[in-house]
Order: C-alpha cells, then sequence, then structure tokens
C-alpha cells in the first residue's frame, strides 16, 4: 500500500471527526465517529485460530473475503491471535501501519479489557466487536458490537433432529459451558421436544475448542449409547460430522455447511453469514451512516441461515422446520417462554414471563433446559 | 442387550475401542522413540515428527487418491525429520533433547505452513478390517473397526522386542545405547547406528501422524495433536523401553483418554478436565514410584542414564 | 580473548545463516525473500512502535527463559517453564482477589511472593523427582505443564469463576488498583522491568557468587561436584526453585499487569517460547536479554507478514525452528575457531 493512501485516509478521518460531532449532537443511539462519507475503507479482521479451521474462524474469513471484492474497502487480517496483549499490539499494528478505520476483533476474549482500553486510546477508529455486550453507561462510544441469534437455526436444526431421531436420544458435542454454548444446546434441545416432548440431549464437554480426537471419542461413545443425531459446537464441526456419517447416524451442520461431509445422514445446519454483516458496515461507513452500536440479528436480518436440508429429511419434518421458519421471519416466535424448568427442576422462567429473541438477558445463560442430559461445572 | 440402552458396557466398548483408536498413535510415536533410545539418544521432538506426518500424508493422500501413498509419504517426511535431528546430534556438544525441541518446532510450523491448502478437502481414509462384522451390535461392530495400521503396530511391537534381543541389528543398537566406549571397542561406527535408529524411529512417528490424519479422527487441522507426540516419548519411559509394554502402555493412554467422553456420554458429567488430566498425573506418579536414585532402571540404556 | 569474539560471532554467524536459509523457503513459496526479510525488521525494529511491540512480547519471554536456563547449568533440561508460568499466576491472582481492597502496594508485592512461591515449588518439585528418585526431568516438567493447564482450566470454569465474564470463563478481576501500569508514556507494561532486572541480578548471582560457581561445577561434572563436597541435592533444589519462581513471576505479570484475571489465556505459550530463548542465549541469563527481543520481534513481525505478504502465520513459526536449528548446531563450532591452540579432546 502505498503512503499516499494512508495520508489520504488521514484526512478522511479528521473529516469525519467533525462530522461525529454533528452526530453525537443528534444524539441517538451511535459512534460518535461516524465520518463522511470516505472515498476508501480500510477494514482489519483479527482471528483468534487459523483463517481456513472450517469453522467459526473460516466463517469470520468468508466474511471478509466477501468484503474485500469491494472496491473500495480494503480488508486485512491477522489470524491465531492470542487473547493476551498481543491483540492489543496487532490492533494498533493495523491502525499505525496499515491505516485500518474499522476493526473486526472476532474473539469474545479480546473484548475486555484489550478492545475497551485499545479503543479509549484510539477514539478516531472503531472497534465492533463480535459477541460482546456494549454497555452505554461504561463503554467507550467508538466499540460496538454485533452477534447474530445462530440459536434461530439451531432450534429448526433441533425440530428436524425431532422429527428424525428413532431413539429419542440426540447428542450435542461442546468445547466449554459458556452462555452462547449453553443457549444453543437449550434451543436445539427445545426444537426437538417442541416435536416429541419425550426426547433428551446428551452432552459432552471436550474442554477445547479444538481437540478432534476428543470430538470423535465423544461422537463414537454417542453412537455407542442410541443417540441417532448429533450436533456440535466446536471450532470445527468436521470430525463429529465425518464421525456420524461413518457410524451411520445423522448429524446437523454447524458454523458453515458441511453438508459434503456426510452425504447420507446430513440433515440440516446453522451457519453464518457474515459477509451480509460486514458488506453492511461498509455500506454504512462509506455513505457516513451512523453505526449503530449494538448490531443483532437472526434468520430476519439474514445474519444466520439454515443449510439445505439433507436427502432423509422427511417431507413432514421440513413442513413443520419451515412453518417455524417463517414465524423467525416474522417476529413471532419466542423460543423461551415460561414456564420453563431447567434439568435441575429449578424454573428459570416463571410461567408468563419470555424472553424474546432480542433480549439481552439471554446473553448471559447459564443454564441447561430440562431434558438435557449434562451441567454447566467444570 | 438391548441396543439402544448400552448404558455402562457402553462405556466399557468406548474404552476398548478408545484404547485401540487412540492408541494406535501412542504406539508407533513410542516405538519409533524405543528404537532410537535404544540407541542411546533422545528425540523429543517427535511430535514435530508426528504433525509433520499427518499434515504430509494427508496432503498425498488427497492429491494421489492413494491413502498408503500417504502412509508412505508420512514415513518418509518422520524419515528425514530424523535424519536431521540425528546429524545434528552427532555434533560434538550438541545436546539432542535440544535439538529434539528445535525439531519439534520446525516441524510443526513446516507442517502448518504446508498444510494450509489440506484443511479443507477431504482425502480418502485408510481402509478397516470389519473383524465384527459377526456381531449383530453396530456398537460391537464399529468397536472392531480395526485399522490395518494397528495390526502393523501389534505386530511390530513383538517384532521389535525379538529383534533387539535376537537379532545381530538389535545387539548392535543395545550395545551402542548402552555404553559408546564398549561399542567403540567393538568397532562399532557408534554415530552412524544412532542416525539410522533416529530416521527409524522418525518414519514410526511419521506413520503415527498419518494414522491421526488418514484414519482417526481423520481429517487435517493444526489442533490435531493435542501433544501425542509429546506424550509417546513420556510413555517409553513408564514402558520401561520394552516394545511390549509399549504397546500395552500405549492401549492403556487411548482407553484413557476415552474415558472421559465415554463417561460424559452416559450421564456422568462433571470434572472432565481432571479426567483428561489423569493419565499425565498417573505417568508422574508411576515414574515417582518406580524410579530411583540407587539403580537405574530396568531395560534404560546405559548411554541414557549416565548423564 | 578467542572466547568473546567466539561467543559474538558464532551466534551472528548462525543468524545471518538461518535468514540466509530462510529466504530460501521464501523464495519456494513465491514471496520476495529480501521484502520479507525488510518487513520483519521493519515490524520488530523499524519505528518506537514497533519496538514497544517488541519489548512488550520480550517481556515474558525474558521470565520463562531463565526457568530453562538456569536448571541447564546444573545439568537439567527443564520445559516446565508454561506450568510454573500457569501456577504461579493462577496463585498470584487467586491471592489478588482474596486481597483486593486492600492498599495496592500490599496486594501487588503478596501477588509477586505467591506467584514466585507457587512457581518455584513447581519446579522445585521437577529438581526434588529428579535428586531423590531420579526421574526424568524433561518428562516430569512436560507432564507438570499438563496438569497445570487442567487445574486452571478447571478452576476458572469451576469455583473461581465469574458468571459476569460470560463466554471468556474467568475468574473474578483483582481490581483496577491492583494492576501493574505502563512504563511512563510508552504502552509497555512494568513486566518489562521486572524482566531486565531478574535476569541482570541472576547474572550477577552466576557469574559472581558462590552459588553460582557451584551450579556451573555440578553442571560441568556432577561427580567430581559430588566429590568435592557439594550439597548437589540441596543446589538442583535451589536452582529449580530461582527458575520456577521466575515463572511463575512471569504468570503473576500477565495476571496483574495485561489480564487483570485468571483465565485460559495464561496458556498462551510463553513458557514454550521461553525454551527456545534459553538455548539461543546458551542459557545466559545476561544474554537472555537480546535474545528476547530477537524474539519478540520475529513474533511483533508476524502481523505485518500475514497483512502485506499474505503469507500464513506459521511463516515465524519456522523462522523460529530454523533459527533454533541452526544455533544448536553451532555449538559444535565453540573451540575450534581458535586454531592457535593445540585442541581439547572432549568427550
Amino acid at each position: 500500500m502505498s503512503k499516499d493512501k494512508i495520508n489520504l485516509s488521514r484526512r478522511n478521518l479528521l473529516k469525519g471527526i467533525t462530522a461525529a460531532g454533528a452526530a453525537s449532537v443528534m444524539g441517538g443511539f451511535g459512534m460518535s465517529t461516524a465520518w463522511a462519507a470516505p472515498k476508501s475503507v480500510n477494514m482489519g479482521f483479527i482471528y483468534v485460530g487459523p483463517r481456513d479451521d472450517y469453522g467459526y474462524n473460516q466463517s469470520h474469513f468468508e466474511g471478509k473475503s466477501a468484503v474485500a471484492k469491494l472496491d473500495w474497502v480494503k480488508a486485512f487480517d491477522e489470524e491465531n491471535v492470542p487473547e493476551t496483549i498481543e491483540v492489543v499490539k496487532t490492533m494498533e499494528s493495523m491502525i499505525n501501519l496499515n491505516g485500518a478505520q474499522v476493526l473486526f476483533p472476532t474473539s469474545f476474549g479480546y473484548f475486555d479489557p484489550f478492545i475497551l482500553k485499545t479503543a479509549a486510546k484510539y477514539p478516531q477508529v472503531m472497534f465492533l466487536h463480535c459477541g460482546g455486550l456494549w454497555d452505554a453507561s461504561k463503554h467507550p462510544k467508538n466499540v460496538g458490537s454485533y452477534f447474530g441469534y445462530i440459536d434461530e437455526p439451531v432450534y429448526l436444526s433441533g425440530v428436524i433432529a425431532g422429527h428424525m431421531s428413532k431413539t429419542g436420544k440426540l447428542g450435542y458435542i461442546a468445547a466449554i459451558p459458556i452462555p452462547q454454548v449453553l443457549r444453543n444446546i437449550n434451543s436445539f434441545t427445545l426444537g426437538a421436544r417442541s416435536v416429541n416432548p419425550k426426547i433428551t440431549t446428551h452432552v459432552v464437554f471436550t474442554g477445547g475448542w479444538s481437540n478432534p480426537v476428543k470430538e470423535a471419542e465423544a461422537a463414537n461413545s454417542m453412537a455407542d449409547q442410541g443417540i441417532d443425531v448429533l450436533t456440535c459446537h466446536v471450532d470445527s464441526p468436521k470430525v463429529v460430522v465425518q464421525t456420524a456419517e461413518k457410524r451411520g447416524i445423522m448429524c446437523c451442520g454447524y458454523h458453515t455447511d458441511q453438508s459434503v461431509l456426510a452425504p447420507k445422514g446430513f440433515l440440516t445446519g446453522a451457519e453464518w453469514n457474515w459477509s451480509k454483516v460486514y458488506s453492511d458496515y461498509a455500506e454504512m461507513i462509506k455513505t457516513g451512516k451512523t453505526i449503530p452500536n449494538l448490531v443483532r440479528g437472526g434468520l430476519k436480518e439474514g445474519i444466520v441461515k439454515s443449510s439445505p436440508y439433507g436427502k432423509v429429511v422427511t417431507a413432514k419434518a421440513k413442513v413443520h422446520a419451515d412453518k417455524i421458519r417463517k414465524q423467525f421471519m416474522d417476529g413471532s416466535m419466542v423460543v423461551y417462554k415460561g414456564p420453563l424448568k431447567d434439568n435441575t427442576g429449578k424454573i428459570v422462567i416463571p410461567a408468563g414471563k419470555q424472553h424474546t429473541q432480542t433480549d439481552i438477558a439471554l446473553e448471559s445463560m447459564n443454564w441447561l433446559v430440562e431434558g438435557v442430559i449434562g451441567t454447566t461445572k467444570s | 442387550m438391548n441396543e439402544t440402552e448400552m448404558g455402562y458396557m457402553g462405556v466399557v466398548i468406548a474404552v476398548l475401542g478408545g484404547a485401540i483408536r487412540v492408541g494406535t498413535p501412542f504406539l508407533f510415536v513410542s516405538l519409533g522413540e524405543c528404537l532410537t533410545e535404544k540407541s542411546g539418544r533422545i528425540n523429543l521432538g517427535l511430535e514435530g515428527n508426528l504433525i509433520m506426518g499427518a499434515m504430509s500424508g494427508y496432503g498425498v493422500a488427497y492429491l494421489s487418491g492413494s491413502a498408503w501413498l500417504g502412509v508412505l509419504v508420512a514415513g518418509i517426511a518422520g524419515m528425514l525429520l530424523g535424519l536431521i535431528h540425528g546429524l545434528l546430534c552427532q555434533q560434538p556438544r550438541v545436546n539432542d533433547i535440544a535439538v529434539g525441541i528445535a525439531m519439534m518446532l520446525f516441524g510443526t510450523g513446516l507442517a502448518f505452513y504446508l498444510g494450509k491448502a489440506f484443511i479443507q478437502p477431504v482425502a480418502p481414509r485408510l481402509p478397516a478390517l470389519a473383524l465384527g462384522s459377526w456381531s449383530d451390535s453396530s456398537v460391537l461392530r464399529a468397536a472392531l473397526d480395526i485399522n490395518v495400521l494397528f495390526i502393523v503396530g501389534l505386530i511390530l511391537a513383538p517384532a521389535m522386542a525379538w529383534f533387539f534381543r535376537n537379532a545381530k541389528w538389535g545387539l548392535i543398537v543395545r550395545t551402542v545405547g548402552e555404553s559408546r566406549d564398549a561399542a567403540l571397542a567393538m568397532g562399532l561406527n557408534v554415530n552412524r547406528v544412532r542416525l539410522y535408529a533416529t530416521m527409524a524411529g522418525g518414519f514410526l512417528a511419521g506413520v503415527g501422524g498419518s494414522f491421526l490424519s488418514l484414519y482417526y479422527p481423520g481429517s487435517w487441522n493444526e489442533g490435531l495433536s493435542s501433544g501425542q507426540g509429546l506424550m509417546a516419548v513420556a510413555l517409553v519411559i513408564f514402558a520401561r523401553w520394552n516394545p511390549i509394554y509399549c504397546l500395552y502402555a500405549s492401549l492403556v493412554f487411548g482407553g484413557a483418554a476415552a474415558l472421559g467422553p465415554a463417561l460424559q456420554s452416559v450421564g456422568i458429567t462433571g470434572g472432565y478436565y481432571l479426567f483428561n488430566a489423569a493419565p499425565y498425573v498417573l505417568t508422574l506418579a508411576v515414574m515417582i514410584l518406580t524410579s530411583s536414585s540407587k539403580q537405574r532402571f530396568a531395560g534404560m540404556p546405559g548411554e541414557l542414564s549416565n548423564r | 580473548m578467542w572466547s568473546y569474539i567466539e561467543s559474538i560471532a558464532i551466534p551472528v554467524a548462525a543468524l545471518l545463516l538461518s535468514l540466509v536459509i530462510f529466504s530460501v523457503f521464501i523464495l519456494f513459496s513465491g514471496a520476495n525473500a529480501i521484502d520479507v526479510l525488510e518487513a520483519i525488521f521493519r515490524g520488530a525494529f523499524g519505528s518506537w512502535f514497533s519496538w514497544q511491540n517488541t519489548l512488550v512480547r520480550a517481556a515474558p519471554l525474558m521470565l520463562t527463559a531463565i526457568c530453562t536456563a538456569l536448571p541447564a547449568r546444573i545439568g537439567l533440561i527443564v520445559i516446565g517453564g508454561e506450568g510454573a508460568m500457569v501456577a504461579g499466576g493462577l496463585a498470584a491472582a487467586m491471592i489478588g482477589i482474596a486481597l483486593n481492597g486492600l492498599p495496592p502496594l500490599l496486594v501487588i508485592s503478596s501477588m509477586v511472593l505467591t506467584g514466585s512461591l507457587i512457581g518455584g515449588l513447581w519446579i522445585a518439585a521437577v529438581g526434588a523427582f529428579k535428586h531423590y528418585r531420579n526421574v526424568n526431568e524433561t518428562i516430569s516438567s512436560l507432564l507438570l505443564n499438563y496438569i497445570a493447564i487442567a487445574v486452571l482450566n478447571f478452576l476458572v470454569l469451576g469455583i473461581l469463576r465469574d458468571p459476569a465474564s460470560l463466554n471468556k470463563p474467568s475468574s473474578y478481576p483483582i481490581g483496577d488498583a491492583n494492576m501493574i501500569g505502563n512504563i511512563g508514556d510508552t504502552s509497555i507494561h512494568g513486566g518489562l522491568i521486572f524482566g531486565v532486572v531478574t535476569c541482570l541480578i541472576l547474572w550477577f548471582v552466576m557469574r559472581r557468587t558462590t552459588f553460582g560457581f557451584a551450579v556451573d561445577m555440578i553442571g560441568g561434572n556432577r561427580r567430581a561436584a559430588q566429590l568435592s563436597g557439594l550439597a548437589v541435592g540441596k543446589l538442583v533444589i535451589v536452582t529449580c526453585f530461582i527458575a520456577g519462581a521466575a515463572a511463575g513471576l512471569a504468570g503473576m505479570i500477565e495476571i496483574a499487569a495485561v489480564q487483570g484475571r485468571a483465565n485460559t489465556s495464561l496458556n498462551a505459550g510463553y513458557g514454550y517460547a521461553g525454551i527456545l530463548v534459553a538455548f539461543l542465549a546458551r542459557h545466559n541469563p545476561l544474554a537472555i536479554i537480546p535474545v528476547a527481543l530477537l524474539l519478540g520481534g520475529i513474533r511483533a513481525s508476524s502481523g505485518l507478514l500475514q497483512r502485506n505478504f499474505d503469507l500464513p502465520d506459521a511463516t515465524t513459526l519456522v523462522l523460529q525452528g530454523i533459527i533454533f536449528i541452526v544455533i544448536l548446531a553451532s555449538e559444535a563450532f565453540y573451540g575450534k575457531l581458535n586454531w592457535f591452540k593445540p585442541k581439547v579432546v572432549t568427550a
């Protein structure tokens, strides 16, 4: 990249700061750093793992690649950046050496303290974080967070699994018991139990985001226990999906489309669509729109989607899932409504109360719903 | 037995199956390390060979369409890393353990660097022998799907034990490992023997890596090995430099790795980090209890003890 | 005189040779090697920003390198820096959380002491196993790494977990007041001072005290040292304790200067990188400082390589591996450059 280009964008930045003043006077729930339509946008992406892990990091890398195709966007990235001071240095390096105007650090652990501290130091740069909870009263104005309600397509996977399972036992292989994971397990289970209330979901926590041998062992053990639909929440679902196929049981994918890995037993899956999110951000910046601090969305907003149905999925199951999908699309579907018990018998959502998808309270979930066999303890 | 309710019997079968599935890479790496150490040198870098073998094996299997060619190339890649290790260690004052750590870093880095292109594609898998085809139970059939590489390892362990005891070359390796001076007095080329032993050991570790990527779990990515190559080195001490014990120890470690997930799948949840760490605690405890400052282990090569 | 020239000339020559080998590697992968090397230099030392980036990354490596270097002087190859760092950091965090609210100076010094103590005991155990039971120290320290990490995970996801840490399970924070700040206006945290000072003190100890002399004597010839009446066992355990204390201190700094709480990021590989630094510095505490800078610089430049050349992150891993191998091989040349003296035959 030529130096002129950096200077050019710096000038734009200066322009932007004046515009930002206007934006914040206007009030609203917006970033104070929106700028007047720059000619080009420099976007930096940071991943905690390898770009091509067939999973979470790859889904972001694909989003970055899509946005990089726009000729007025310059996108650059860095992989395998640990959640230590190294991510601070990576962010600063992208700002100082590559002239980044917007940063997308995509791992949850980057948020506090690293993004919050760095953002305070570089008020002219926007820090958009995947999954974090931005709090207007505590956090810098140039920080924002975006995330998708991936538990919506996961719920639909659960509905399909509920229809397809013969043994009534589903398996969930997950990394560690954190709110994002627990919400997926619960939505999957609720989806399945909406079809057949007797269904149980067995959970195995492998203890790490990428541990292929443990994932394969878990998949095999579950198959041995008569579980006939598997899904997972680990960095790369490849091993789980392939093992399920080998054992002749069914599976639902996660993160990206894994249907080719299991031509016989693949049912459907939940996928991210980050390219939509990143293109939207780029467009907002180009046209000088105010960037909202919290961007959330599900099936309706196109941030998440379901993988195409596998060929074993019955027509009845498809019809049912599609009906619920329509309810998600028109906003009438509520997954978490009382009365709801957790798997220790405690009532977690009392009768009459409900949490819509946008309810931030759901993002700190720490229980497993009735019907899940597993624990949130380490 | 009702197939959908295997219960605790399922745990037993999972552990037995896991012992074979998870244990095979341990077996190959530990046999390789056993051979190298018997010649009086420690190669701590077999983790690098394992990862390099996994990557190159998967890559070649994908490009050529032949899983067995992948296994061969994995072995050769491991052998080349062994060659570098062996050549460096025969220089004066060069410490074999340090070189091992360097080779681990280099092998891992190289595998990650070259392996980017092979994370997505699906390579052909190694075939398995359906030894359980007589059974009606899909659980037993799955547990008895034995990979040919495991059978090879099963034969290799007693063969190596026989080799050390009876073959002329085995005696040479042992002599070199027992006492450099004695070997020199017999006119043996100590460095050459150790070089060959390190290369052969590296070959086996590379093959062990190909089992990971080509059979179980059966794909290549950067998190594929969680230190199996390093643990296999510890396992050799556990197994007292006896190839047959290497086989047993590998099976125990494989079974231990399968125990955690198996227990969770029948509803015994919690404590999985401690379960996962159990093999390490066990190994350490056994090493502390069975070692002695007064005398060396039976079977320990003399050249390894007096330093 | 020769030995001084040698101790500079050989590593420099080895480093240059590594860069040549690395360049060939880069050429094969289709990038311009000169540009890549230039970018590495720019990313590591090209500007004040790069320097700060390098210094921050070098700080923990200085301390974890001690964990391998000191035992190596007494003849033990310990690779347990990662475990000692995790154990020390975890213990320091627990004390910090417990004492949060007391005067910061008291809290921070308690954290320093606890972190060093637990890290020290962690590696002292390795020395004790070696001395009393003849357990291979490399393997036992490796096993202790895995055990420390498992305990960390177990506690952070279990009883220590702060429910507010949501998707990044962490302990409760030690409190902003108890954090170690940056040095002046820089973005370098105070951990660098701990690292440099520790290396300088240990350099002095190893060079000028009877303890240092005894350690080197045992490392040179254990049997002879024993015969001359040195308390080998005690010295081995003390040396291991100091080594582990340095790594434990690194863990404490990671908590108090970077993370603010205990979580799995404590296990970020600094312990393993420290092994490399120790060997490249030939276990000399003073040499650890520049070598840590070199390695910190290479790691700092990784981002630039990824962004400007589309090279994978493993590129710098390969470079580190090549440097490590070549430097180790260069050991063979010490003494050989001195062709004026008769050759000393070494066993």
